[in-house]
């Protein structure tokens, strides 16, 4: 944790923590090369909030996939703190909308697991855990498995798990998808609180509604093969609800941009040789 | 609960009663068609002079060496076969077509090789578990879900962790699988094996029986033969089995 925010917003740093450069993804079909991703290119700054909005199948996913170093681009490259990404690290931790708690560890089991890894001591992470659990709220079902856990909490465990490596950057991928609206409104404020208190995010979804609600800035795609079509600045004060007039003013001009045909979309300058 | 077991108890004191009747009204003759009765006291019998224990001790003593040749040649096959590709188009592809083979066919071929010996009935029971051992860690490997090691990268975790920490614990509920359905073939393949070979265990007494004529003799041993089974089924695996799967959040506990 470099800086302590106030308590719903922060100042900006002007170092990018991720830079994605021209990323290009193609994926083999029996048809032939399918292009996913067409050079894509934005950077998040550090402390910052970032949401993905596209038409689902426009390859946001996989590009939330490439950042996290799982898969690789076919082009262009992603800096992460300077660095080129070539692999999956614990610096961007990544929640998934799909089940991803290990259904043999208890919650706090899987909250411990990569402090484990590291070679953490039993005290230790235990102390650890049970404060991020609290956290997210979920010390008293620490015991639990994962299969008794609503949808809601799970997703709460998956957060507490991704934040006990202390990551800088961490990445939604449509966290909340299967979940109900009022379990979805609560988990809106969770993450803030948690972004607040230091980690730069980049979340992945095609509710854009969450995006404004979330978002310091929304990155609109276009459909397949992706690309940044619009960047769409949120300059509201915090917390934000998701049936505030100005939320849903920001959103009619997301959605706006999601609808309009490609013609901003030419991305500049095409293909030059790199 | 109670209920259930009353059900059951019932149940089998009408199907002894129905026995009983068959074989007191019924057009068979009693050398084919023994009675209750009689089947208990070739029980006692050769309970009392040792002779089923020592055959029961001496089948099982088979029973765990084979079986554990065959889980642990089972669990390489399997573990590589999901793992490398090239292992799985000419490995696989072997085990696979070989698990179409009923044990008993494995006989000849034993006999021929072996004589009608110890290494026979060996190798009768080894290659009637080791591809039903092999496929099931093999589809456990395989459909380990790929988001739980993506989230362990994500975690940090390197290529060994992932090994020891993911994938071992993942594939638990199907090895447990295997091994059970790996005990329950080899325990068929070994009693097919010992009706040839002459020697003091469970498969030899019910070619005994029938060369004696003996049907008492040879219901009584078959009643061992399911005794046997079940308890390893039940007690050892069943009880295994249900620990994981509650666990692992396979099932809701048995309400």
């Amino acid at each position: 944790m470099t800086e302590t925010g106030q308590h719903w917003s922060r100042s900006r740093s002007v170092d990018p923590i991720l830079a994605v450069e021209r990323v290009r993804k193609e994926f083999r079909s029996p048809r032939g090369a399918v292009a996913a991703l067409r050079d894509v290119t934005f950077t998040l700054a550090e402390g910052e909030f970032a949401c993905i909005v596209g038409p689902s199948g426009c390859g946001k996913s996989t590009l939330l996939s490439i950042v996290a170093g799982l898969e690789r681009p076919n082009g262009g490259r992603v800096l992460f703190a300077g660095r080129q990404v070539t692999g999956p690290g614990a610096e961007r931790a990544m929640v998934f909308q799909e089940p991803a708690l290990f259904p043999w560890l208890s919650v706090r089991g899987n909250v411990e697991f990569a402090l484990k890894l590291r070679g953490m001591g039993r005290g230790e992470r235990r102390e650890q855990a049970e404060r991020l659990l609290e956290l997210v709220g979920l010390l008293r079902f620490q015991g639990l498995h994962p299969h008794e856990l609503s949808g809601g909490m799970k997703q709460r465990a998956q957060l507490a798990r991704a934040l006990a490596v202390g990551s800088r950057l961490l990445l939604m991928d449509e966290p909340f998808g299967a979940l109900d609206a009022q379990t979805r409104e609560d988990l809106y404020e969770e993450v803030q609180r948690i972004w607040a208190a230091g980690t730069s995010v980049l979340l992945v979804t095609h509710d854009v509604r969450e995006a404004v609600v979330l978002a310091d800035r929304v990155l609109v795609m276009t459909p397949a093969p992706g690309s940044i079509k619009r960047e769409v600045p949120v300059p509201l004060p915090r917390p934000r609800r998701p049936d505030g007039h100005e939320v849903v003013d920001v959103a009619a001009e997301v959605r706006e941009a999601l609808r309009s045909e490609p013609v901003t979309a030419s991305v500049s300058g095409g293909r030059h040789g790199r | 609960m109670v209920a259930r077991v009353a059900r059951a108890l019932v149940f089998y004191a009408a199907l002894v009663g129905v026995w009983q009747a068959l074989a007191v009204f019924g057009p068979w003759p009693s050398y084919l068609f023994p009675s209750p009765r009689s089947v208990l006291r070739s029980l006692w019998v050769d309970l009392q002079a040792g002779v089923l224990l020592e055959a029961t001790a001496m089948s099982l003593r088979r029973l765990a060496v084979g079986y554990l040749m065959a889980s642990g040649l089972g669990s390489v096959i399997g573990a590589a076969t999901a793992t490398w590709r090239w292992a799985r188009d000419t490995v696989g592809s072997l085990v696979l077509g070989l698990q179409s083979l009923p044990s008993i066919t494995w006989l000849p071929l034993a006999v021929l090789w072996f004589g009608l010996s110890e290494r026979a009935i060996m190798f009768v029971t080894v290659m009637g578990s080791l591809f039903a051992i092999s496929i099931s860690i093999r589809s456990g490997v395989e459909t380990v879900p790929p988001v739980l090691k993506r989230a362990a990268l994500t975690l940090g975790a390197r290529p060994w962790q992932l090994l020891l920490h993911v994938v071992l614990p993942a594939i638990i509920p199907s090895v447990m699988q295997g091994l059970k359905l790996g005990w329950s073939f080899a325990w068929r393949s070994l009693m097919a094996g010992e009706l040839l070979v002459v020697s003091m265990s469970l498969g030899h007494l019910l070619n005994v029986g029938r060369d004696l004529n003996d049907v008492s003799r040879v219901a009584a041993v078959m009643l061992v033969i399911v005794a046997v089974g079940i308890t390893v089924d039940r007690l050892l695996f069943g009880q295994a089995e249900r620990v994981v799967r509650e666990r692992w959040g396979l099932e809701e506990a048995a309400g």
